[in-house]
């Protein structure tokens, strides 16, 4: 493997309450994290929600409003862009278009007085890391898009930074060659070794890429966790909501019980108890929200399960099939199902939840903490 | 039918068009006899291809040419210079008061020459510029508000992306307008520098206010010289219009593509 950064000290990046503001609009309110050295993080969230604003942050292309950066012990806070020993890639790959790739890699290292044997034999490794040697004398309007971004990718590797900023590097490119370049950064990562932060809003990516994801709503660091943990372990509704494709299915429920080590509830048009282990003892007075995964969610015979509902939409997948059932209240559930499941629209039917597969929520939309077998949660804490 | 009246109309206009250029080369080539002859010969038999060196030698045109060139090279350098920096300014950087000194700019083409004609005098006079080219000159390296909008406008269509991966790639704002924006402003500097180009080397009022001495005379002036009092030497003006007419046709020739670029460039740009 080789270092990118090729020197003794670690690229740890630390974050303090770092703030900003455009105007009167908080865009950032206080985020603190700490990013390890070699690790691959990715900045998950919906449009607006400042992962953009963070990565840009980090790269010194914005002005904190408040707070502070490290990057392998060093403060950059008030440091310069070129200074900071940090590359970042754009998500429009943002070549300059009157150089060829050659010139476009080398820019940077020639701005800075490197020899230009020197500047020739980066540009050549990275050529060669990224197969993209063939290219070195084409302008970027002679390329393809994944050629474009494999140049993008190069100019950062040249000049061997601490740390790789990636600004959803991949959303211009059609879904096929996504899949690819998506395979060849995680490829990348493990060869250079270098920290790399990712932004993106697509799940998958953040979730197939990294070692860890941030999961960023309205500002604030909503949860940073692998991305099993986030999956398994949300922190909260938002989290829940966010991660996983159907999305979670919620209901609002009440406290029916407490008892060791176990709550139960019965949730809005249930007919029975649900009893959840969990060492919590949330308020029984107030709501909480039960939450189950698509997946987990079993479409039962009429009357069989907690509760019954009229099938909607059954979308054939092929290896799978999504139902989506509204019950009497109009809430629309979705589950997923094997793809030659007999369901059809109009049909009732009646639908179970598991209780080890629930989350349950309390009335702030925090999560309650929650067992989880024995296989995944070894795989948690591999 | 349509195209076929579409055709005729677009002839008849190119002719309305060129009838004064043809007649007015027609003019240069013909005789003393042909040009004062009733009715009007419009195509001479014998065709005077000597009367252009003959008018050139009449005056100092080569002086005239070499202060023309001058003039132009110079001003239309510092044009491009100076209202490229401005527009990169204006482009990119926030500062306090940005847009009311952009429209302030701007508002400066509403003042018409005539009105700035006179304290110009003074004030190039009080810099003993009178009778020097410096007047026709150092204006152009101080930029012109119209050149400076159209660059902006330029400028602003190329993604900040570009300027932003420059400063993560080391390099200050000097850097980032010399190395990246100049040559990516190539078509709109064009299409200015064309524009300052046909500008000075047409500009007459200027030359005249500015300039006493024959040696200082740029070739629009010159051709003037040939207007006396009593007489009027028509072949002469003729013949060195025409060469005066071809170096703006060659230059348009040339940069023709980029001004049709430049000007479409912001309507069909993403």
């Amino acid at each position: 493997m080789v270092h990118a950064s090729g020197g003794a000290s670690l690229a740890d990046l630390r974050i303090e309450s770092l703030h900003k503001s455009f105007g009167p609009v908080d865009v950032l309110k206080g985020i603190d994290l700490a990013i390890r050295d070699g690790e691959f993080v990715s900045f998950l969230g919906p449009s607006g929600c400042g992962k953009s604003t963070l990565l840009r942050s980090i790269a010194g292309l914005e002005t904190l409003t408040g707070g502070a950066i490290h990057l392998g012990g060093r403060d950059i806070t008030d440091l310069p862009s070129a200074r900071r020993d940090i590359a970042m890639v754009f998500q429009n790959y943002a070549l300059y278009p009157h150089m060829n790739v050659r010139k476009n890699m080398s820019f940077g290292l020639s701005l800075n007085g490197m020899k230009t044997a020197e500047i020739d034999r980066r540009v050549a490794e990275a050529a060669d890391i990224l197969r993209i040697t063939d290219l070195l004398a084409r302008k970027p309007k002679q390329l393809s898009g994944g050629q474009r971004q494999r140049v993008a990718i190069g100019r950062a590797i040249v000049r061997k930074p601490q740390l790789f900023l990636l600004d959803e590097p991949l959303s211009n490119l059609d879904a096929g060659l996504r899949v690819t370049m998506r395979a060849e950064l995680a490829a990348l990562h493990e060869r250079l070794g270098v920290t790399m932060i990712y932004v993106t809003h697509d799940q998958v990516e953040a979730m197939t890429l990294s070692h860890r994801v941030v999961v960023l709503d309205k500002g604030r660091v909503s949860q940073f966790g692998s991305p099993l943990e986030l999956f398994h372990r949300p922190a909260n509704l938002f989290v829940a909501g966010f991660i996983g494709s159907p999305k979670m299915n919620f209901l609002p429920a009440r406290i029916t019980g407490q008892g060791e080590g176990a709550i139960t509830l019965r949730a809005d048009g249930t007919a029975s108890d649900l009893t959840i282990a969990t060492p919590a003892r949330p308020d029984p007075a107030r709501p909480v929200t039960l939450g189950i995964r698509p997946d987990r969610l079993e479409i039962v015979g009429e009357g069989e399960g907690q509760l019954t509902g009229t099938v909607q939409l059954m979308e054939r997948l092929g290896t799978e099939s999504h139902a989506h059932i509204a019950l009497a209240d109009g809430t629309v559930l979705v589950a997923i199902t094997d793809g030659t499941h007999p369901a059809r629209a109009h049909d009732r039917v009646g639908l179970r939840i598991p209780a080890a597969d629930a989350h349950v929520f309390d009335a702030d939309g925090l999560a309650l903490p929650r067992a989880l077998d024995p296989a995944t949660e070894r795989l948690l804490t591999q | 039918m349509r195209k076929t009246l579409a055709y005729a109309a677009l002839i008849f206009l190119s002719a309305l068009f060129v009838a004064p250029f043809l007649w007015t080369l027609i003019t240069a080539v013909k005789s003393q006899a042909d040009l004062v002859a009733y009715p009007p010969v419009l195509w001479p038999a014998d065709w005077h291809w000597e009367n252009f060196t003959d008018a050139w030698g009449k005056l100092s045109f080569n002086i005239f040419l070499k202060n023309s060139v001058i003039v132009v090279v110079l001003s239309t350098i510092g044009q491009l210079f100076s209202s490229s920096l401005v527009a990169f300014g204006f482009a990119r950087f926030r500062f306090p008061g940005r847009d009311a000194i952009f429209v302030l700019l701007l508002a400066t083409m509403m003042i018409p020459w005539d009105v700035k004609m006179i304290p110009l005098y003074m004030e190039f006079n009080y810099l003993g510029w009178i009778n020097t080219l410096k007047p026709l000159i150092v204006p152009a390296w101080f930029s012109e508000a119209f050149f400076v909008f159209l660059l902006r406008q330029y400028i602003m269509t190329i993604p900040t992306e570009i300027d932003e991966a420059a400063r993560m790639d080391g390099a200050n704002a000097w850097q980032i307008y010399w190395k990246i924006h100049l040559p990516l402003m190539a078509p709109a500097l064009v299409l200015v520098g064309t524009f300052q180009f046909i500008n000075a080397w047409n500009d007459y009022l200027g030359p005249l206010i500015y300039l006493n001495d024959q040696t200082t005379y740029t070739l629009p002036l010159g051709l003037a010289l040939f207007k006396g009092l009593h007489e009027v030497d028509v072949v002469s003006i003729a013949a060195v219009t025409i060469i005066l007419c071809l170096p703006p046709l060659a230059l348009f020739f040339y940069a023709q593509r980029y001004i049709m670029d430049s000007a479409l460039g912001s309507s069909v740009k993403g």
